[in-house]
């Protein structure tokens, strides 16, 4: 099988806070199709990369690339169409509370297309479908849906524009078991169906073996990236800790049993 | 000596920060300008309406007290001389030139600079400004301009009405104080002002505007973190206009003495 293109490359980032180091020369690389997964411990600075990434974040040195460009490089239009052909969601969710749900996921679409009222109807309709949610909640406000539902709205928006790159921050965080597990499914069938390359941060085991191919580990203010088979067996204790310690266990007899 | 330091730097910081967002928005407002839509007509009306409609009552209201305050004031000194017309030019003049856009000012400032930098703040809170930073949508163009722009239309409305309530205020209390007719009281007044004594007062008003937008939205987005850091900086932004109002207030006082208006 051919090397598969790479989509996203992170060259030697450093992000300093003061005197603080978060990262110091990070690489990273996801290939198309991947589903990457960015693991780390509590402050490690799993947002910070992401929000690096997502060009929320200037690093101290270091290249972003997107699809081969480099993002510091593009002027303001190159930049609006690059971040056309992403759709991320955020620890909190991020839905524009002054907007309904439908608003919410037609947003990005009024901002970047020139659609018609009637087919900016129907792609949001579409879009909310997609995500396994009621047609009853496109007319509800944030602040009345709960948890899981705020995730899958954020989905929706993400997807508003087909992207080809999704990237995810902590998505099953704060969900009971079931609705995790129902989201988990859902990026995985997102991912199948629409050919998506998702990068998500996630502290979830189970999000993590369900749905990735690829995992980056962030330690030592670097990154230890590679396959799911191969990064279980990496050397590194905290990485070790990580796959193998007492939650990891339980899971292994849970599957076992 | 150490909390000395600390201060300056925490100033120099601060005003080259404020100095970084006003070269944003001046950039933001010169590419917006190049198109309708990104000037964001519907997101201006809403403000408009937010900032200007809905302040009427309390602004007229005040204007009204005020002119009250002032007519009752003028009226028990100059009585004293048997001067009670000139009641009738200390009311318009102050009116029209200084009371009227100044509360006015004061009053959209409680109002709509908390407002602004409440609103964006908790957006900020929210990650909602990340969100459209990853969407590709500048929030400068889509939160800090529209309600700058919406507060230079309405603000100076809003000091026309304050100028005709006061005016009416000023007519009432004569009338019924010192016995001044409501017609003697008119005639009075269009010889009492000259041509730039409404001009004056009102041209002040989309500068407040201005000032007012800039401290709300320039404070709201500066919350970061907590619901703490968004009060702080709510009450920042309102300490802020009503001082800067008041300080351009007093240099337009002193640029028309010089032009002799």
């Amino acid at each position: 099988m051919a090397q598969p293109r790479v989509i996203l490359e992170v060259r030697g980032v450093v992000n300093r806070f003061g005197s603080q180091v978060v990262h110091d020369g990070l690489d990273m690389t996801v290939y198309e199709q991947d589903v990457f997964a960015i693991v780390g411990a509590s402050g490690a600075g799993k947002s910070v990369l992401l929000r690096t990434i997502l060009g929320l974040q200037q690093p101290s040195a270091g290249r972003v690339l997107i699809g081969g460009r480099d993002l510091a490089q593009l002027s303001n239009g190159e930049l609006r169409s690059v971040k056309a052909q992403y759709g991320a969601t955020f620890q909190s969710g991020a839905l524009y509370s002054s907007l309904t749900v439908l608003q919410n996921v037609q947003f990005p679409m009024i901002e970047h297309l020139e659609l018609p009222p009637a087919a900016l109807a129907e792609l949001g309709m579409l879009k909310i479908r997609l995500v396994g949610l009621p047609a009853d909640a496109a007319g509800k406000y944030p602040a009345q849906l709960s948890g899981g539902m705020v995730k899958r709205v954020a989905l929706a928006r993400a997807l508003a524009l087909d992207p080809q790159l999704l990237f995810l921050d902590e998505p099953t965080s704060g969900l009971d078991p079931i609705s995790a597990a129902a989201f988990d499914e859902l990026v995985g069938h997102l991912h199948q169906q629409l050919q998506l390359t998702v990068v998500m941060i996630t502290h979830d085991l189970d999000t993590i073996f369900h749905n990735c191919n690829r995992v980056g580990v962030i330690v030592d203010r670097r990154m230890e990236e590679d396959t799911l088979a191969r990064i279980v067996e990496h050397k590194h204790p905290w990485i070790q800790a990580y796959f193998h310690g007492e939650r990891a266990r339980a899971r292994e007899h849970a599957d076992g049993a | 000596m150490t909390e000395l330091g600390r201060h300056v730097v925490r100033v120099t910081d601060d005003t080259r920060a404020g100095l970084a967002f006003l070269g944003r928005v001046a950039l933001v407002t010169a590419s917006a300008a190049t198109s309708w839509r990104r000037l964001r007509p519907t997101a201006i009306v809403r403000h408009v309406y937010d900032t200007g409609v809905t302040a009427i009552p309390i602004v007229a209201l005040i204007a009204f007290l005020i002119s009250v305050v002032l007519a009752y004031l003028g009226a028990q000194q100059l009585q004293r001389f048997g001067a009670e017309i000139f009641v009738v030019d200390l009311v318009t003049i102050g009116v029209l030139r200084e009371l009227g856009v100044l509360l006015t000012a004061i009053v959209v400032a409680g109002r709509s600079g908390s407002a602004f930098a409440a609103e964006i703040g908790a957006m900020e809170l929210n990650e909602e400004v990340d969100a459209l930073y990853a969407t590709g949508v500048d929030p400068y163009e889509l939160l800090v301009l529209p309600r700058i722009l919406g507060l230079v239309i309405a603000l100076p409305l809003l000091a026309v009405i304050a100028d005709v309530i006061g005016l009416a205020g000023g007519a009432l209390l004569c009338r019924l104080l010192l016995d001044i007719p409501i017609t003697q009281f008119v005639d009075r007044v269009s010889e009492s002002i000259s041509d730039t004594t409404f001009w004056v007062g009102v041209i002040k008003a989309p500068v407040f505007a201005v000032l007012i937008g800039l401290a709300g939205t320039y404070r709201g987005l500066q919350v970061q973190g907590s619901s703490r850091e968004l009060g702080r900086l709510t009450t920042e932004a309102v300490v802020q206009s009503i001082f800067m109002v008041i300080l351009a207030d007093a240099l337009f006082a002193v640029l028309f003495m010089k032009m002799g208006i």
